[in-house]
C-alpha cells in the first residue's frame, strides 16, 4: 500500500513537473500591428521580426498578432484581449498605442509591454525605436547625386518629430553633396493609402522632381517612379520587386535581433524595462542593396553608411534652422531628446511645417 | 438577360419574422465553406466568433464599449431616413461633438468639478447637433442634396479635429505629438462595473436613447409627423405639418445623438483628443440602422450584433491565426445576407429576357422602384 502511494505521489510530482515545465517551455509572444501585414512596408517588417522570433525559438515560444488595429479604444481592447489570452511579451508597433498600452499594462503587471516610437515607460512597458534618419541622410546623398535637377519630393505622413527629422536629415545629405538641392513636400495624412500616395507622387514628377521618396508605407510611390522612368527610394521594407529600374536602396527596418533578445530576456527570466533607440550600427537600420546608380555614388553612399555605423551622428552642426537662426554650432551634435521633440525644418527646406 | 426587383403586393409576415435566421443560417453555411477552404474546422471558427466573445465577463463589456457609439447614432439615423432626409455625416457630427464637449478638459485641465462631466456631455451634444444644423439649413434654405453636404462635412469635422491636435490644443508636454492633454478625473465618464471590466455609461446612453426614440416614433405626434412626411410628403403638407421644421428636427436630433457618441467616446475610453477618435463609427451605424430595420429597439439588437462581428474577428485573428481580411470578409458575408434577405422581403426577383416585348415598360419601372427604395 506505501509503494503503490510512493508510485503514485511521484507520478503525480513527475506529471506536475512535466506540465509546468511544458507552460514554461511554450512562452507566448504578440504583436499588435497598425497596418495590414500585406502592406509591404512598415508592418511587414515587423511580422518578419516575428517570423524571426518563431525561427529561432522553435517550439519555445508561440507567436499571435493582430493586424489592422485602429488607435484610440479599439487599441486598448486589442492588448486587453492578448494580455487576457495569456501573451507574456505584448509588442505594440505604432505611436499611437502608447496610452492604451500605459493603461493595459498597469492592470497586468506580470505581462511585459514593448512599445515602438512612443516615450511613456513603466516597470513593465519598454520602449524602442529605430533611428530611421540615418538611413535618410545617405537616401539624401545618393539623391543628389542622381537627381539632374537638384529637386527631390518627398511624400510624407503626419509631422510628428519622427517624419522631421527624417525630412531634415535627408536634407543634410543632399545639401553635403549639392548646397542649392530643392525638396518639394506632399503630406498625405496618412500611413498607409495607395491611392493619395500614388497622386502625390504623380504630382510631384509633374512639378518637376526626378527623384522621390517617402515616409508612407505603400509601394505605390515608387511604383509610379517605374512607370516614369524616373527614380526613387523604398520605405521600410525593400521594394525592388516593385521597382525593380527605380528603386536605388531601400531605408529598412530589421526588427528581428531586438525582437529576439527581449523574448529570450523574458524566458531568461531578465527582462527589464528600458528606452532604446536602435541605428544602423544596430542592425537595426539597413540599406538593401545599392541599385540603379553608377560605382561612384554607390561607393559613396556607402562610405557614409560605415561612417555612420562608426557613430557619426548626420545631426552635427554646423546646421541652420530654416528661418536662418543658428540651431548647431560648427561640430556640435543634436542631443536624442531635441531630435525626439523635432518640430522644425533646417535651412532650406521650402516648406511650411503644419502647426 | 437582364435582374431586375419588383415589389411584392404584400409582404409575407412570416418571412419577415423568419428572415433573419434565414440570413444567419446563409452566413453559416458560405462562412463554412469559406473557412474550410482555408483549412480550418468551421465548428471551432463559429465558436471563436460567436460563442468566444459572450463567454467571459470583460469581453462583454467591450461589447458593451463597440455598440454604445454604433447604437447612439444609428436611432438618431433612423429617426432621419424614416422621415426620407438622409444624414450620411453622422461621423462629422460625432467629431465635431468630441471637439465642442472636449473644450473645458483641454482648456482648464486643472478645473475639477462634478459639474464637469455632466457639462461636456451637454456641449458635445450641442456640438453635434449645431453641426448637423449646416446641411439642414442647406436643405431647407436652398434645398441643396444634403447626402453631398453632410458627407462632405465629415472631412472637413476630420481636419478640423486633426489641426486642432496639432495645433491650438497639443499636449505642450506631448513631445510634438498629436495629441491633447489627459483629460482629469473628473471630466471621466465612469466605468459602470469598475472591477469587471471597462463598460462605461455610454451603453446606458444608448439603451436611454433607444428608448425614448422609440417613445417618440410610436406614441407622440411628433413621430406620427416624421412617419408621415417620409412616406408621403404631400400629404403631410395637407396635414399641416412643415417639411423644413422636420428637416432641422430630425438633423439636429441625430447630430445631438452623435455627438453624445463622440463625446462618451473620448470622455469614457480615450481621455484625449487625439487625430483619430473614431474608427468609422458614423459610418458603421448606417448599416446598423437598416440592419435594426430603423426601429430603435431593432436596433439596439442590431449594435450588439455588428458589435459581436469586430469582437469575433478579432478573437479569430489570435485564436485560429486567420487575417484580419477573412474576418472582414466573414463579417461581410454576414451583412449581405441579413440585407439581401430583407429585401427579397419587399422584392421578388424577375428575369427578363433580351427579347422581352415590354422592353419600355421594363426599363421605365426600376427607375420608378428605385425611388421607392429610397
Amino acid at each position: 500500500m506505501k509503494k503503490l502511494l510512493i508510485a503514485l505521489m511521484t507520478t503525480v510530482a513527475g506529471l506536475s513537473m512535466a506540465a509546468t515545465a511544458q507552460a514554461q517551455e511554450k512562452l507566448k509572444a504578440c504583436w499588435v500591428y497598425v497596418g495590414p501585414i500585406g502592406d509591404f512596408g512598415y508592418s511587414y517588417q515587423h511580422d518578419q521580426g516575428r517570423l524571426d522570433v518563431e525561427k529561432a525559438f522553435g517550439d519555445k515560444v508561440e507567436t499571435a498578432y493582430l493586424e489592422n488595429v485602429a488607435e484610440g479604444p479599439d487599441a486598448e481592447r486589442a492588448f486587453e484581449r492578448l494580455a487576457r489570452e495569456n501573451c507574456k511579451i505584448i509588442f505594440g508597433t505604432s505611436f499611437g498605442f502608447m496610452d492604451p498600452m500605459v493603461k493595459v499594462a498597469k492592470r497586468f503587471p506580470d505581462v511585459k509591454f514593448e512599445h515602438a516610437t512612443g516615450y511613456k515607460t513603466a516597470d513593465n512597458l519598454a520602449v524602442y525605436n529605430a533611428r530611421f534618419y540615418e538611413g535618410r541622410y545617405v537616401m539624401g546623398q545618393i539623391a543628389a547625386k542622381m537627381s539632374k535637377k537638384g529637386l527631390a519630393g518627398y511624400i510624407v505622413s503626419f509631422p510628428i518629430p519622427e517624419v522631421v527629422m527624417g525630412i531634415n536629415s535627408f536634407m543634410l545629405g543632399a545639401q553635403s553633396i549639392n548646397p542649392d538641392f530643392k525638396l518639394k513636400i506632399v503630406w498625405v495624412n496618412s500611413w498607409f493609402d495607395p491611392g493619395k500616395e500614388a497622386d502625390a507622387a504623380k504630382a510631384l514628377f509633374d512639378q518637376g522632381a526626378d527623384i522621390i521618396t517617402q515616409h508612407t508605407d505603400s509601394t505605390a510611390p515608387l511604383q509610379v517612379a517605374e512607370e516614369r522612368g524616373l527614380l526613387g527610394f523604398g520605405q521600410s521594407s525593400d521594394m525592388i520587386k516593385f521597382a525593380p529600374k527605380a528603386q536605388l536602396t531601400s531605408n529598412t527596418d530589421d526588427w528581428g535581433p531586438y525582437y529576439v533578445e527581449r523574448v529570450q530576456a523574458v524566458l531568461d527570466g531578465t527582462w527589464k524595462t528600458g528606452n532604446v533607440w536602435l541605428g544602423i550600427k544596430d542592425g537595426a537600420v539597413v540599406l538593401s542593396p545599392y541599385t540603379n546608380m553608377p560605382d561612384d555614388v554607390k561607393k559613396m553612399a556607402e562610405e557614409t553608411e560605415a561612417k555612420i555605423a562608426g557613430g557619426w551622428n548626420p545631426f552635427t552642426g554646423p546646421v541652420d534652422k530654416q528661418d536662418g537662426t543658428p540651431w548647431l554650432k560648427d561640430g556640435e551634435v543634436a542631443d536624442d531628446e531635441t531630435l525626439l521633440g523635432m518640430n522644425f525644418y533646417v535651412k532650406g527646406i521650402d516648406d511650411k511645417l503644419p502647426q | 438577360m437582364r435582374v431586375e426587383l419588383v415589389k411584392r403586393p404584400q409582404r409575407s409576415a412570416l418571412f419577415s419574422a423568419l428572415s433573419p435566421f434565414i440570413a444567419f443560417a446563409l452566413t453559416m453555411a458560405a462562412g463554412a465553406i469559406l473557412f474550410l477552404l482555408l483549412g480550418i474546422n468551421p465548428i471551432s471558427a463559429f465558436y471563436t466568433y460567436f460563442i468566444s466573445p459572450i463567454s467571459e465577463v470583460w469581453q462583454l463589456h467591450e461589447l458593451t464599449i463597440k455598440a454604445a457609439p454604433l447604437i447612439l447614432i444609428a436611432v438618431g439615423l433612423a429617426v432621419c431616413y424614416r422621415a426620407n432626409i438622409w444624414n450620411i455625416g453622422a461621423e462629422g457630427q460625432l467629431i465635431m461633438g468630441a471637439i465642442v464637449g472636449s473644450a473645458i478638459p483641454v482648456m482648464f485641465p486643472a478645473f475639477e468639478s462634478p459639474i464637469v462631466l455632466p457639462l461636456c456631455l451637454l456641449l458635445g451634444m450641442l456640438g453635434g447637433a449645431a453641426y448637423a444644423a449646416i446641411p439642414a439649413v442647406l436643405k431647407a434654405r436652398f434645398n441643396t442634396n444634403e447626402i453631398l453636404t453632410s458627407l462632405m462635412l465629415v472631412y472637413v469635422a476630420q481636419l478640423f479635429l486633426d489641426w486642432m491636435v496639432r495645433g491650438p490644443w497639443r499636449d505642450p508636454q506631448g513631445h510634438g505629438f498629436p495629441q491633447t492633454v489627459m483629460f482629469n478625473d473628473s471630466a471621466t465618464l465612469p466605468a459602470l462595473f469598475p472591477v469587471a471590466g471597462r463598460a462605461n455609461w455610454g451603453f446606458v446612453f444608448a439603451l436611454v436613447a433607444a428608448l425614448a426614440v422609440w417613445i417618440l416614433m410610436t406614441r407622440l405626434l411628433r413621430g406620427f409627423e416624421v412617419r408621415v412626411l417620409g412616406s408621403s410628403p404631400r400629404a403631410g403638407r395637407f396635414a399641416g405639418f412643415n417639411f423644413n421644421r422636420m428637416v432641422f428636427f430630425t438633423f439636429m436630433l441625430s447630430g445631438a445623438l452623435a455627438g453624445l457618441a463622440g463625446i462618451s467616446e473620448v470622455t469614457g475610453a480615450i481621455n484625449q483628443l487625439q487625430p483619430t477618435i473614431s474608427p468609422g463609427y458614423g459610418f458603421t451605424a448606417i448599416i446598423v440602422a437598416f440592419l435594426g430595420r430603423l426601429n430603435p429597439l431593432g436596433i439596439v439588437a442590431a449594435g450588439l450584433v455588428l458589435a459581436l462581428t469586430y469582437l469575433g474577428g478579432e478573437a479569430a485573428q489570435t485564436a485560429l491565426g486567420i487575417s484580419d481580411k477573412v474576418a472582414r470578409v466573414f463579417q461581410g458575408m454576414l451583412l449581405f445576407f441579413v440585407l439581401g434577405c430583407d429585401t427579397l422581403i419587399h422584392y421578388r426577383i424577375r428575369f427578363v429576357g433580351l427579347g422581352a416585348k415590354a422592353r419600355g415598360e421594363s426599363e421605365a419601372v426600376p427607375a420608378a422602384k428605385l425611388e421607392e427604395v429610397h
